[in-house]
């Protein structure tokens, strides 16, 4: 595996690992029942994708716990967006809007991957990405359109989340090559698709589309340079790992 | 999880002199006839009103424990120690959270509607079981929980599935299939302890002898008046006393914890001659302390709900729009 390989299949690991993470703490403390549930599912999913791929990356399985429990914070490459609280239901429900349609589309893309192994896993999980994407659709129409203070709530949160989700598509090193051998388009044209994806769906939810030319994207992510939500969130993650050095099994 | 033996109905004795009074004798005669043919009761179908209350009671008080059961684990899900962990236990805690929505919709067949059984949990009227109010204090705790606690539940779902009420039956027998991914889940993560490391085993030693005496309190204290021929037996509502179910469940699980060379800590754990087990006297005063309000973590786990509760009403709100029907995923 080239590095270039590998450094685009890590940071779209991270992503799913650290967005799962975060989802996951919505468990138990959803706005109902029933979006607890979506959460904790959404969750799984993401951890599940994120640890398939880590598996890409080294057959080993240990090799992946390594990658999840071990592994320097500078040495994660996911965007800044993940990395951010779940704050209230609102900015995890726009980040779930922003983030989803994203990865759907990626995972569409990587279905004509030249490297067989990622077109194979994006079929295979194509139909759950499709079932994110339409929660995160439904909720975002009603709230949108919902009361005087969801609207407000949900327009906010969008203004809030635009510049970090802009952060999704940072060049990272190595996509040239990445390009060339036609392992994936490219988060240009990533970008460009998600733009026509969620634009009519942010329109038809009542909600205005800030100037995206004012928009600075928040990078660093894919670079190694992260916010400081992601050092406190591994120390967390591993507390129990960190705790007992000679344990070998869980 | 968690019908447990405090999640059983109210001795009628002690709550009203006479339970049946006002009610249709020839009705309530057709009633128990067919109960006592095994037939379900259906929620359109003519009950007494005693009945209905204590089961409404029942079913709303196992709900309860769901929602505030998947708190003391829900918090290690962030830290669970394995990628394979961490998903097992988000799916888990996911499921207990599907089983209250399940109990909720039984107990809303007998006129109760959601909202106020939520409102009654948050205000403290309507209780849950009592094992939740002791806190999960490290990962040990989790699959001991997950083990222990979850046997002990299905141990009376089980039997509880064989009741008189059609929905409540319904509900429990899918719990049950669901109860017993989280048992293996429970039981492969405690024996992953058990064969550890040295200091993965005294954490789980640990949380067995903090975790032994709410297990022992799960059944609730013995109701010797009620084993035979009570009216929520004879209607059954009440299906074992819960002697006999602690008596099980010991049974059960006792013999596993050994398996592994550890123990409970009590010298007198052991079954007599006649095959029943035997146990220290678990101070009751205890139990019913914590059950009105005075355990470790009841204001914690209270706090919790109503700060999800608080911070999700803006998001109810703006739902409550009839034109627009709700696509709500369930896994
Ligand atoms: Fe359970
Ligand atoms: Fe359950
Ligand atoms: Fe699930």
């Amino acid at each position: 595996m080239t590095p270039a390989l590998y450094n685009f299949i890590l940071k779209t690991a991270d992503d799913c690992f650290i967005l799962g993470h975060r989802n996951s703490e919505w468990t138990g403390f959803g706005p109902f029942m029933e979006e607890d549930i979506a959460f904790a599912s959404m969750a799984q999913d993401k951890i599940g994708h994120a640890w398939l791929l880590y598996k890409m990356l080294d057959e080993n399985a240990a090799a992946a716990e390594t990658l999840a429990f071990k592994r320097a914070e500078k040495d994660f490459k996911c965007c800044h967006f993940v990395e951010q609280p779940i704050g209230e239901y609102d900015f995890s429900l726009m980040r779930h809007f922003l983030f989803d349609h994203a990865d759907q589309l990626r995972y569409e893309m990587l279905m004509n991957s030249s490297f067989e192994p990622l077109a194979h896993f994006a079929k295979k999980f194509k139909g759950e990405l499709k079932y994110h994407t339409m929660h995160a659709d439904t909720f975002i129409l009603q709230l949108g359109n919902g009361n005087e203070e969801s609207k407000a709530r949900m327009q906010s949160a969008l203004n809030f989340c635009l510049p970090l989700a802009l952060g999704i598509f940072e060049v990272y090193e190595g996509e040239q090559e990445i390009i060339s051998q036609n392992i994936f388009a490219g988060e240009k044209v990533l970008q460009e698709k998600w733009l026509e994806k969620i634009l009519p769906i942010i329109k038809d939810a009542g909600l205005q589309m800030p100037d995206m030319a004012t928009l600075q994207a928040v990078n660093g992510g894919r670079h190694g340079f992260h916010s400081d939500y992601l050092q406190p969130l591994l120390k967390e993650m591993r507390e129990v790992v960190d705790a007992f050095p000679d344990a070998i099994e869980w | 999880m968690y019908g447990n033996g405090y999640i059983s109905p109210e001795e009628t004795a002690k709550q009203k002199p006479d339970p049946l009074a006002g009610e249709d004798l020839q009705q309530l005669a057709l009633f128990e006839e067919r109960i006592a043919r095994g037939e379900k009761i259906e929620p359109q179908d003519w009950m007494p009103k005693e009945y209905r209350r204590q089961l409404i009671r029942m079913i709303e008080q196992h709900a309860h424990s769901e929602v505030i059961g998947a708190l003391p684990e829900g918090t290690w899900i962030t830290r669970a120690p394995s990628m394979k962990r961490k998903l097992a236990l988000i799916a888990k805690v996911q499921d207990e959270i599907g089983h209250a929505h399940l109990l909720y919709n039984a107990a809303e067949t007998l006129g109760k509607s959601r909202e106020a059984m939520i409102n009654d949990l948050l205000s403290g009227k309507s209780k849950y079981s009592n094992v939740f109010n002791y806190p999960a204090t490290t990962w040990a705790d989790v699959t001991v929980i997950g083990f222990l606690i979850d046997g002990a539940a299905i141990v009376n779902q089980v039997i509880n599935a064989k009741g008189s009420y059609g929905p409540y039956c319904r509900a429990l027998e899918r719990i049950c299939y669901e109860e017993s991914f989280h048992l293996k889940q429970g039981h492969d993560a405690l024996v992953h302890l058990a064969v550890g490391t040295k200091e993965q085993r005294a954490m789980l030693q640990d949380a067995l002898n903090r975790w032994y005496r709410p297990i022992i309190h799960f059944f609730g204290p013995s109701d010797k008046a009620s084993v035979h021929g009570t009216l929520l037996m004879k209607w059954k509502v009440k299906m074992a006393s819960n002697d006999d179910m602690r008596n099980q469940f010991l049974d059960q699980y006792v013999p596993k914890i050994r398996e592994l060379g550890l123990d409970f800590p009590d010298p007198k754990l052991n079954k007599n001659a006649e095959g029943v087990w035997e146990f220290s006297d678990p101070n009751w005063d205890e139990f019913f302390a914590t059950i009105n309000g005075n355990g470790p973590c009841n204001a914690e786990r209270l706090a919790v709900r109503r700060w999800a509760e608080e911070h999700g009403r803006w998001v109810r709100k703006a739902l409550i729009n009839p034109s627009q029907k709700q696509v709500l995923p369930l896994s």
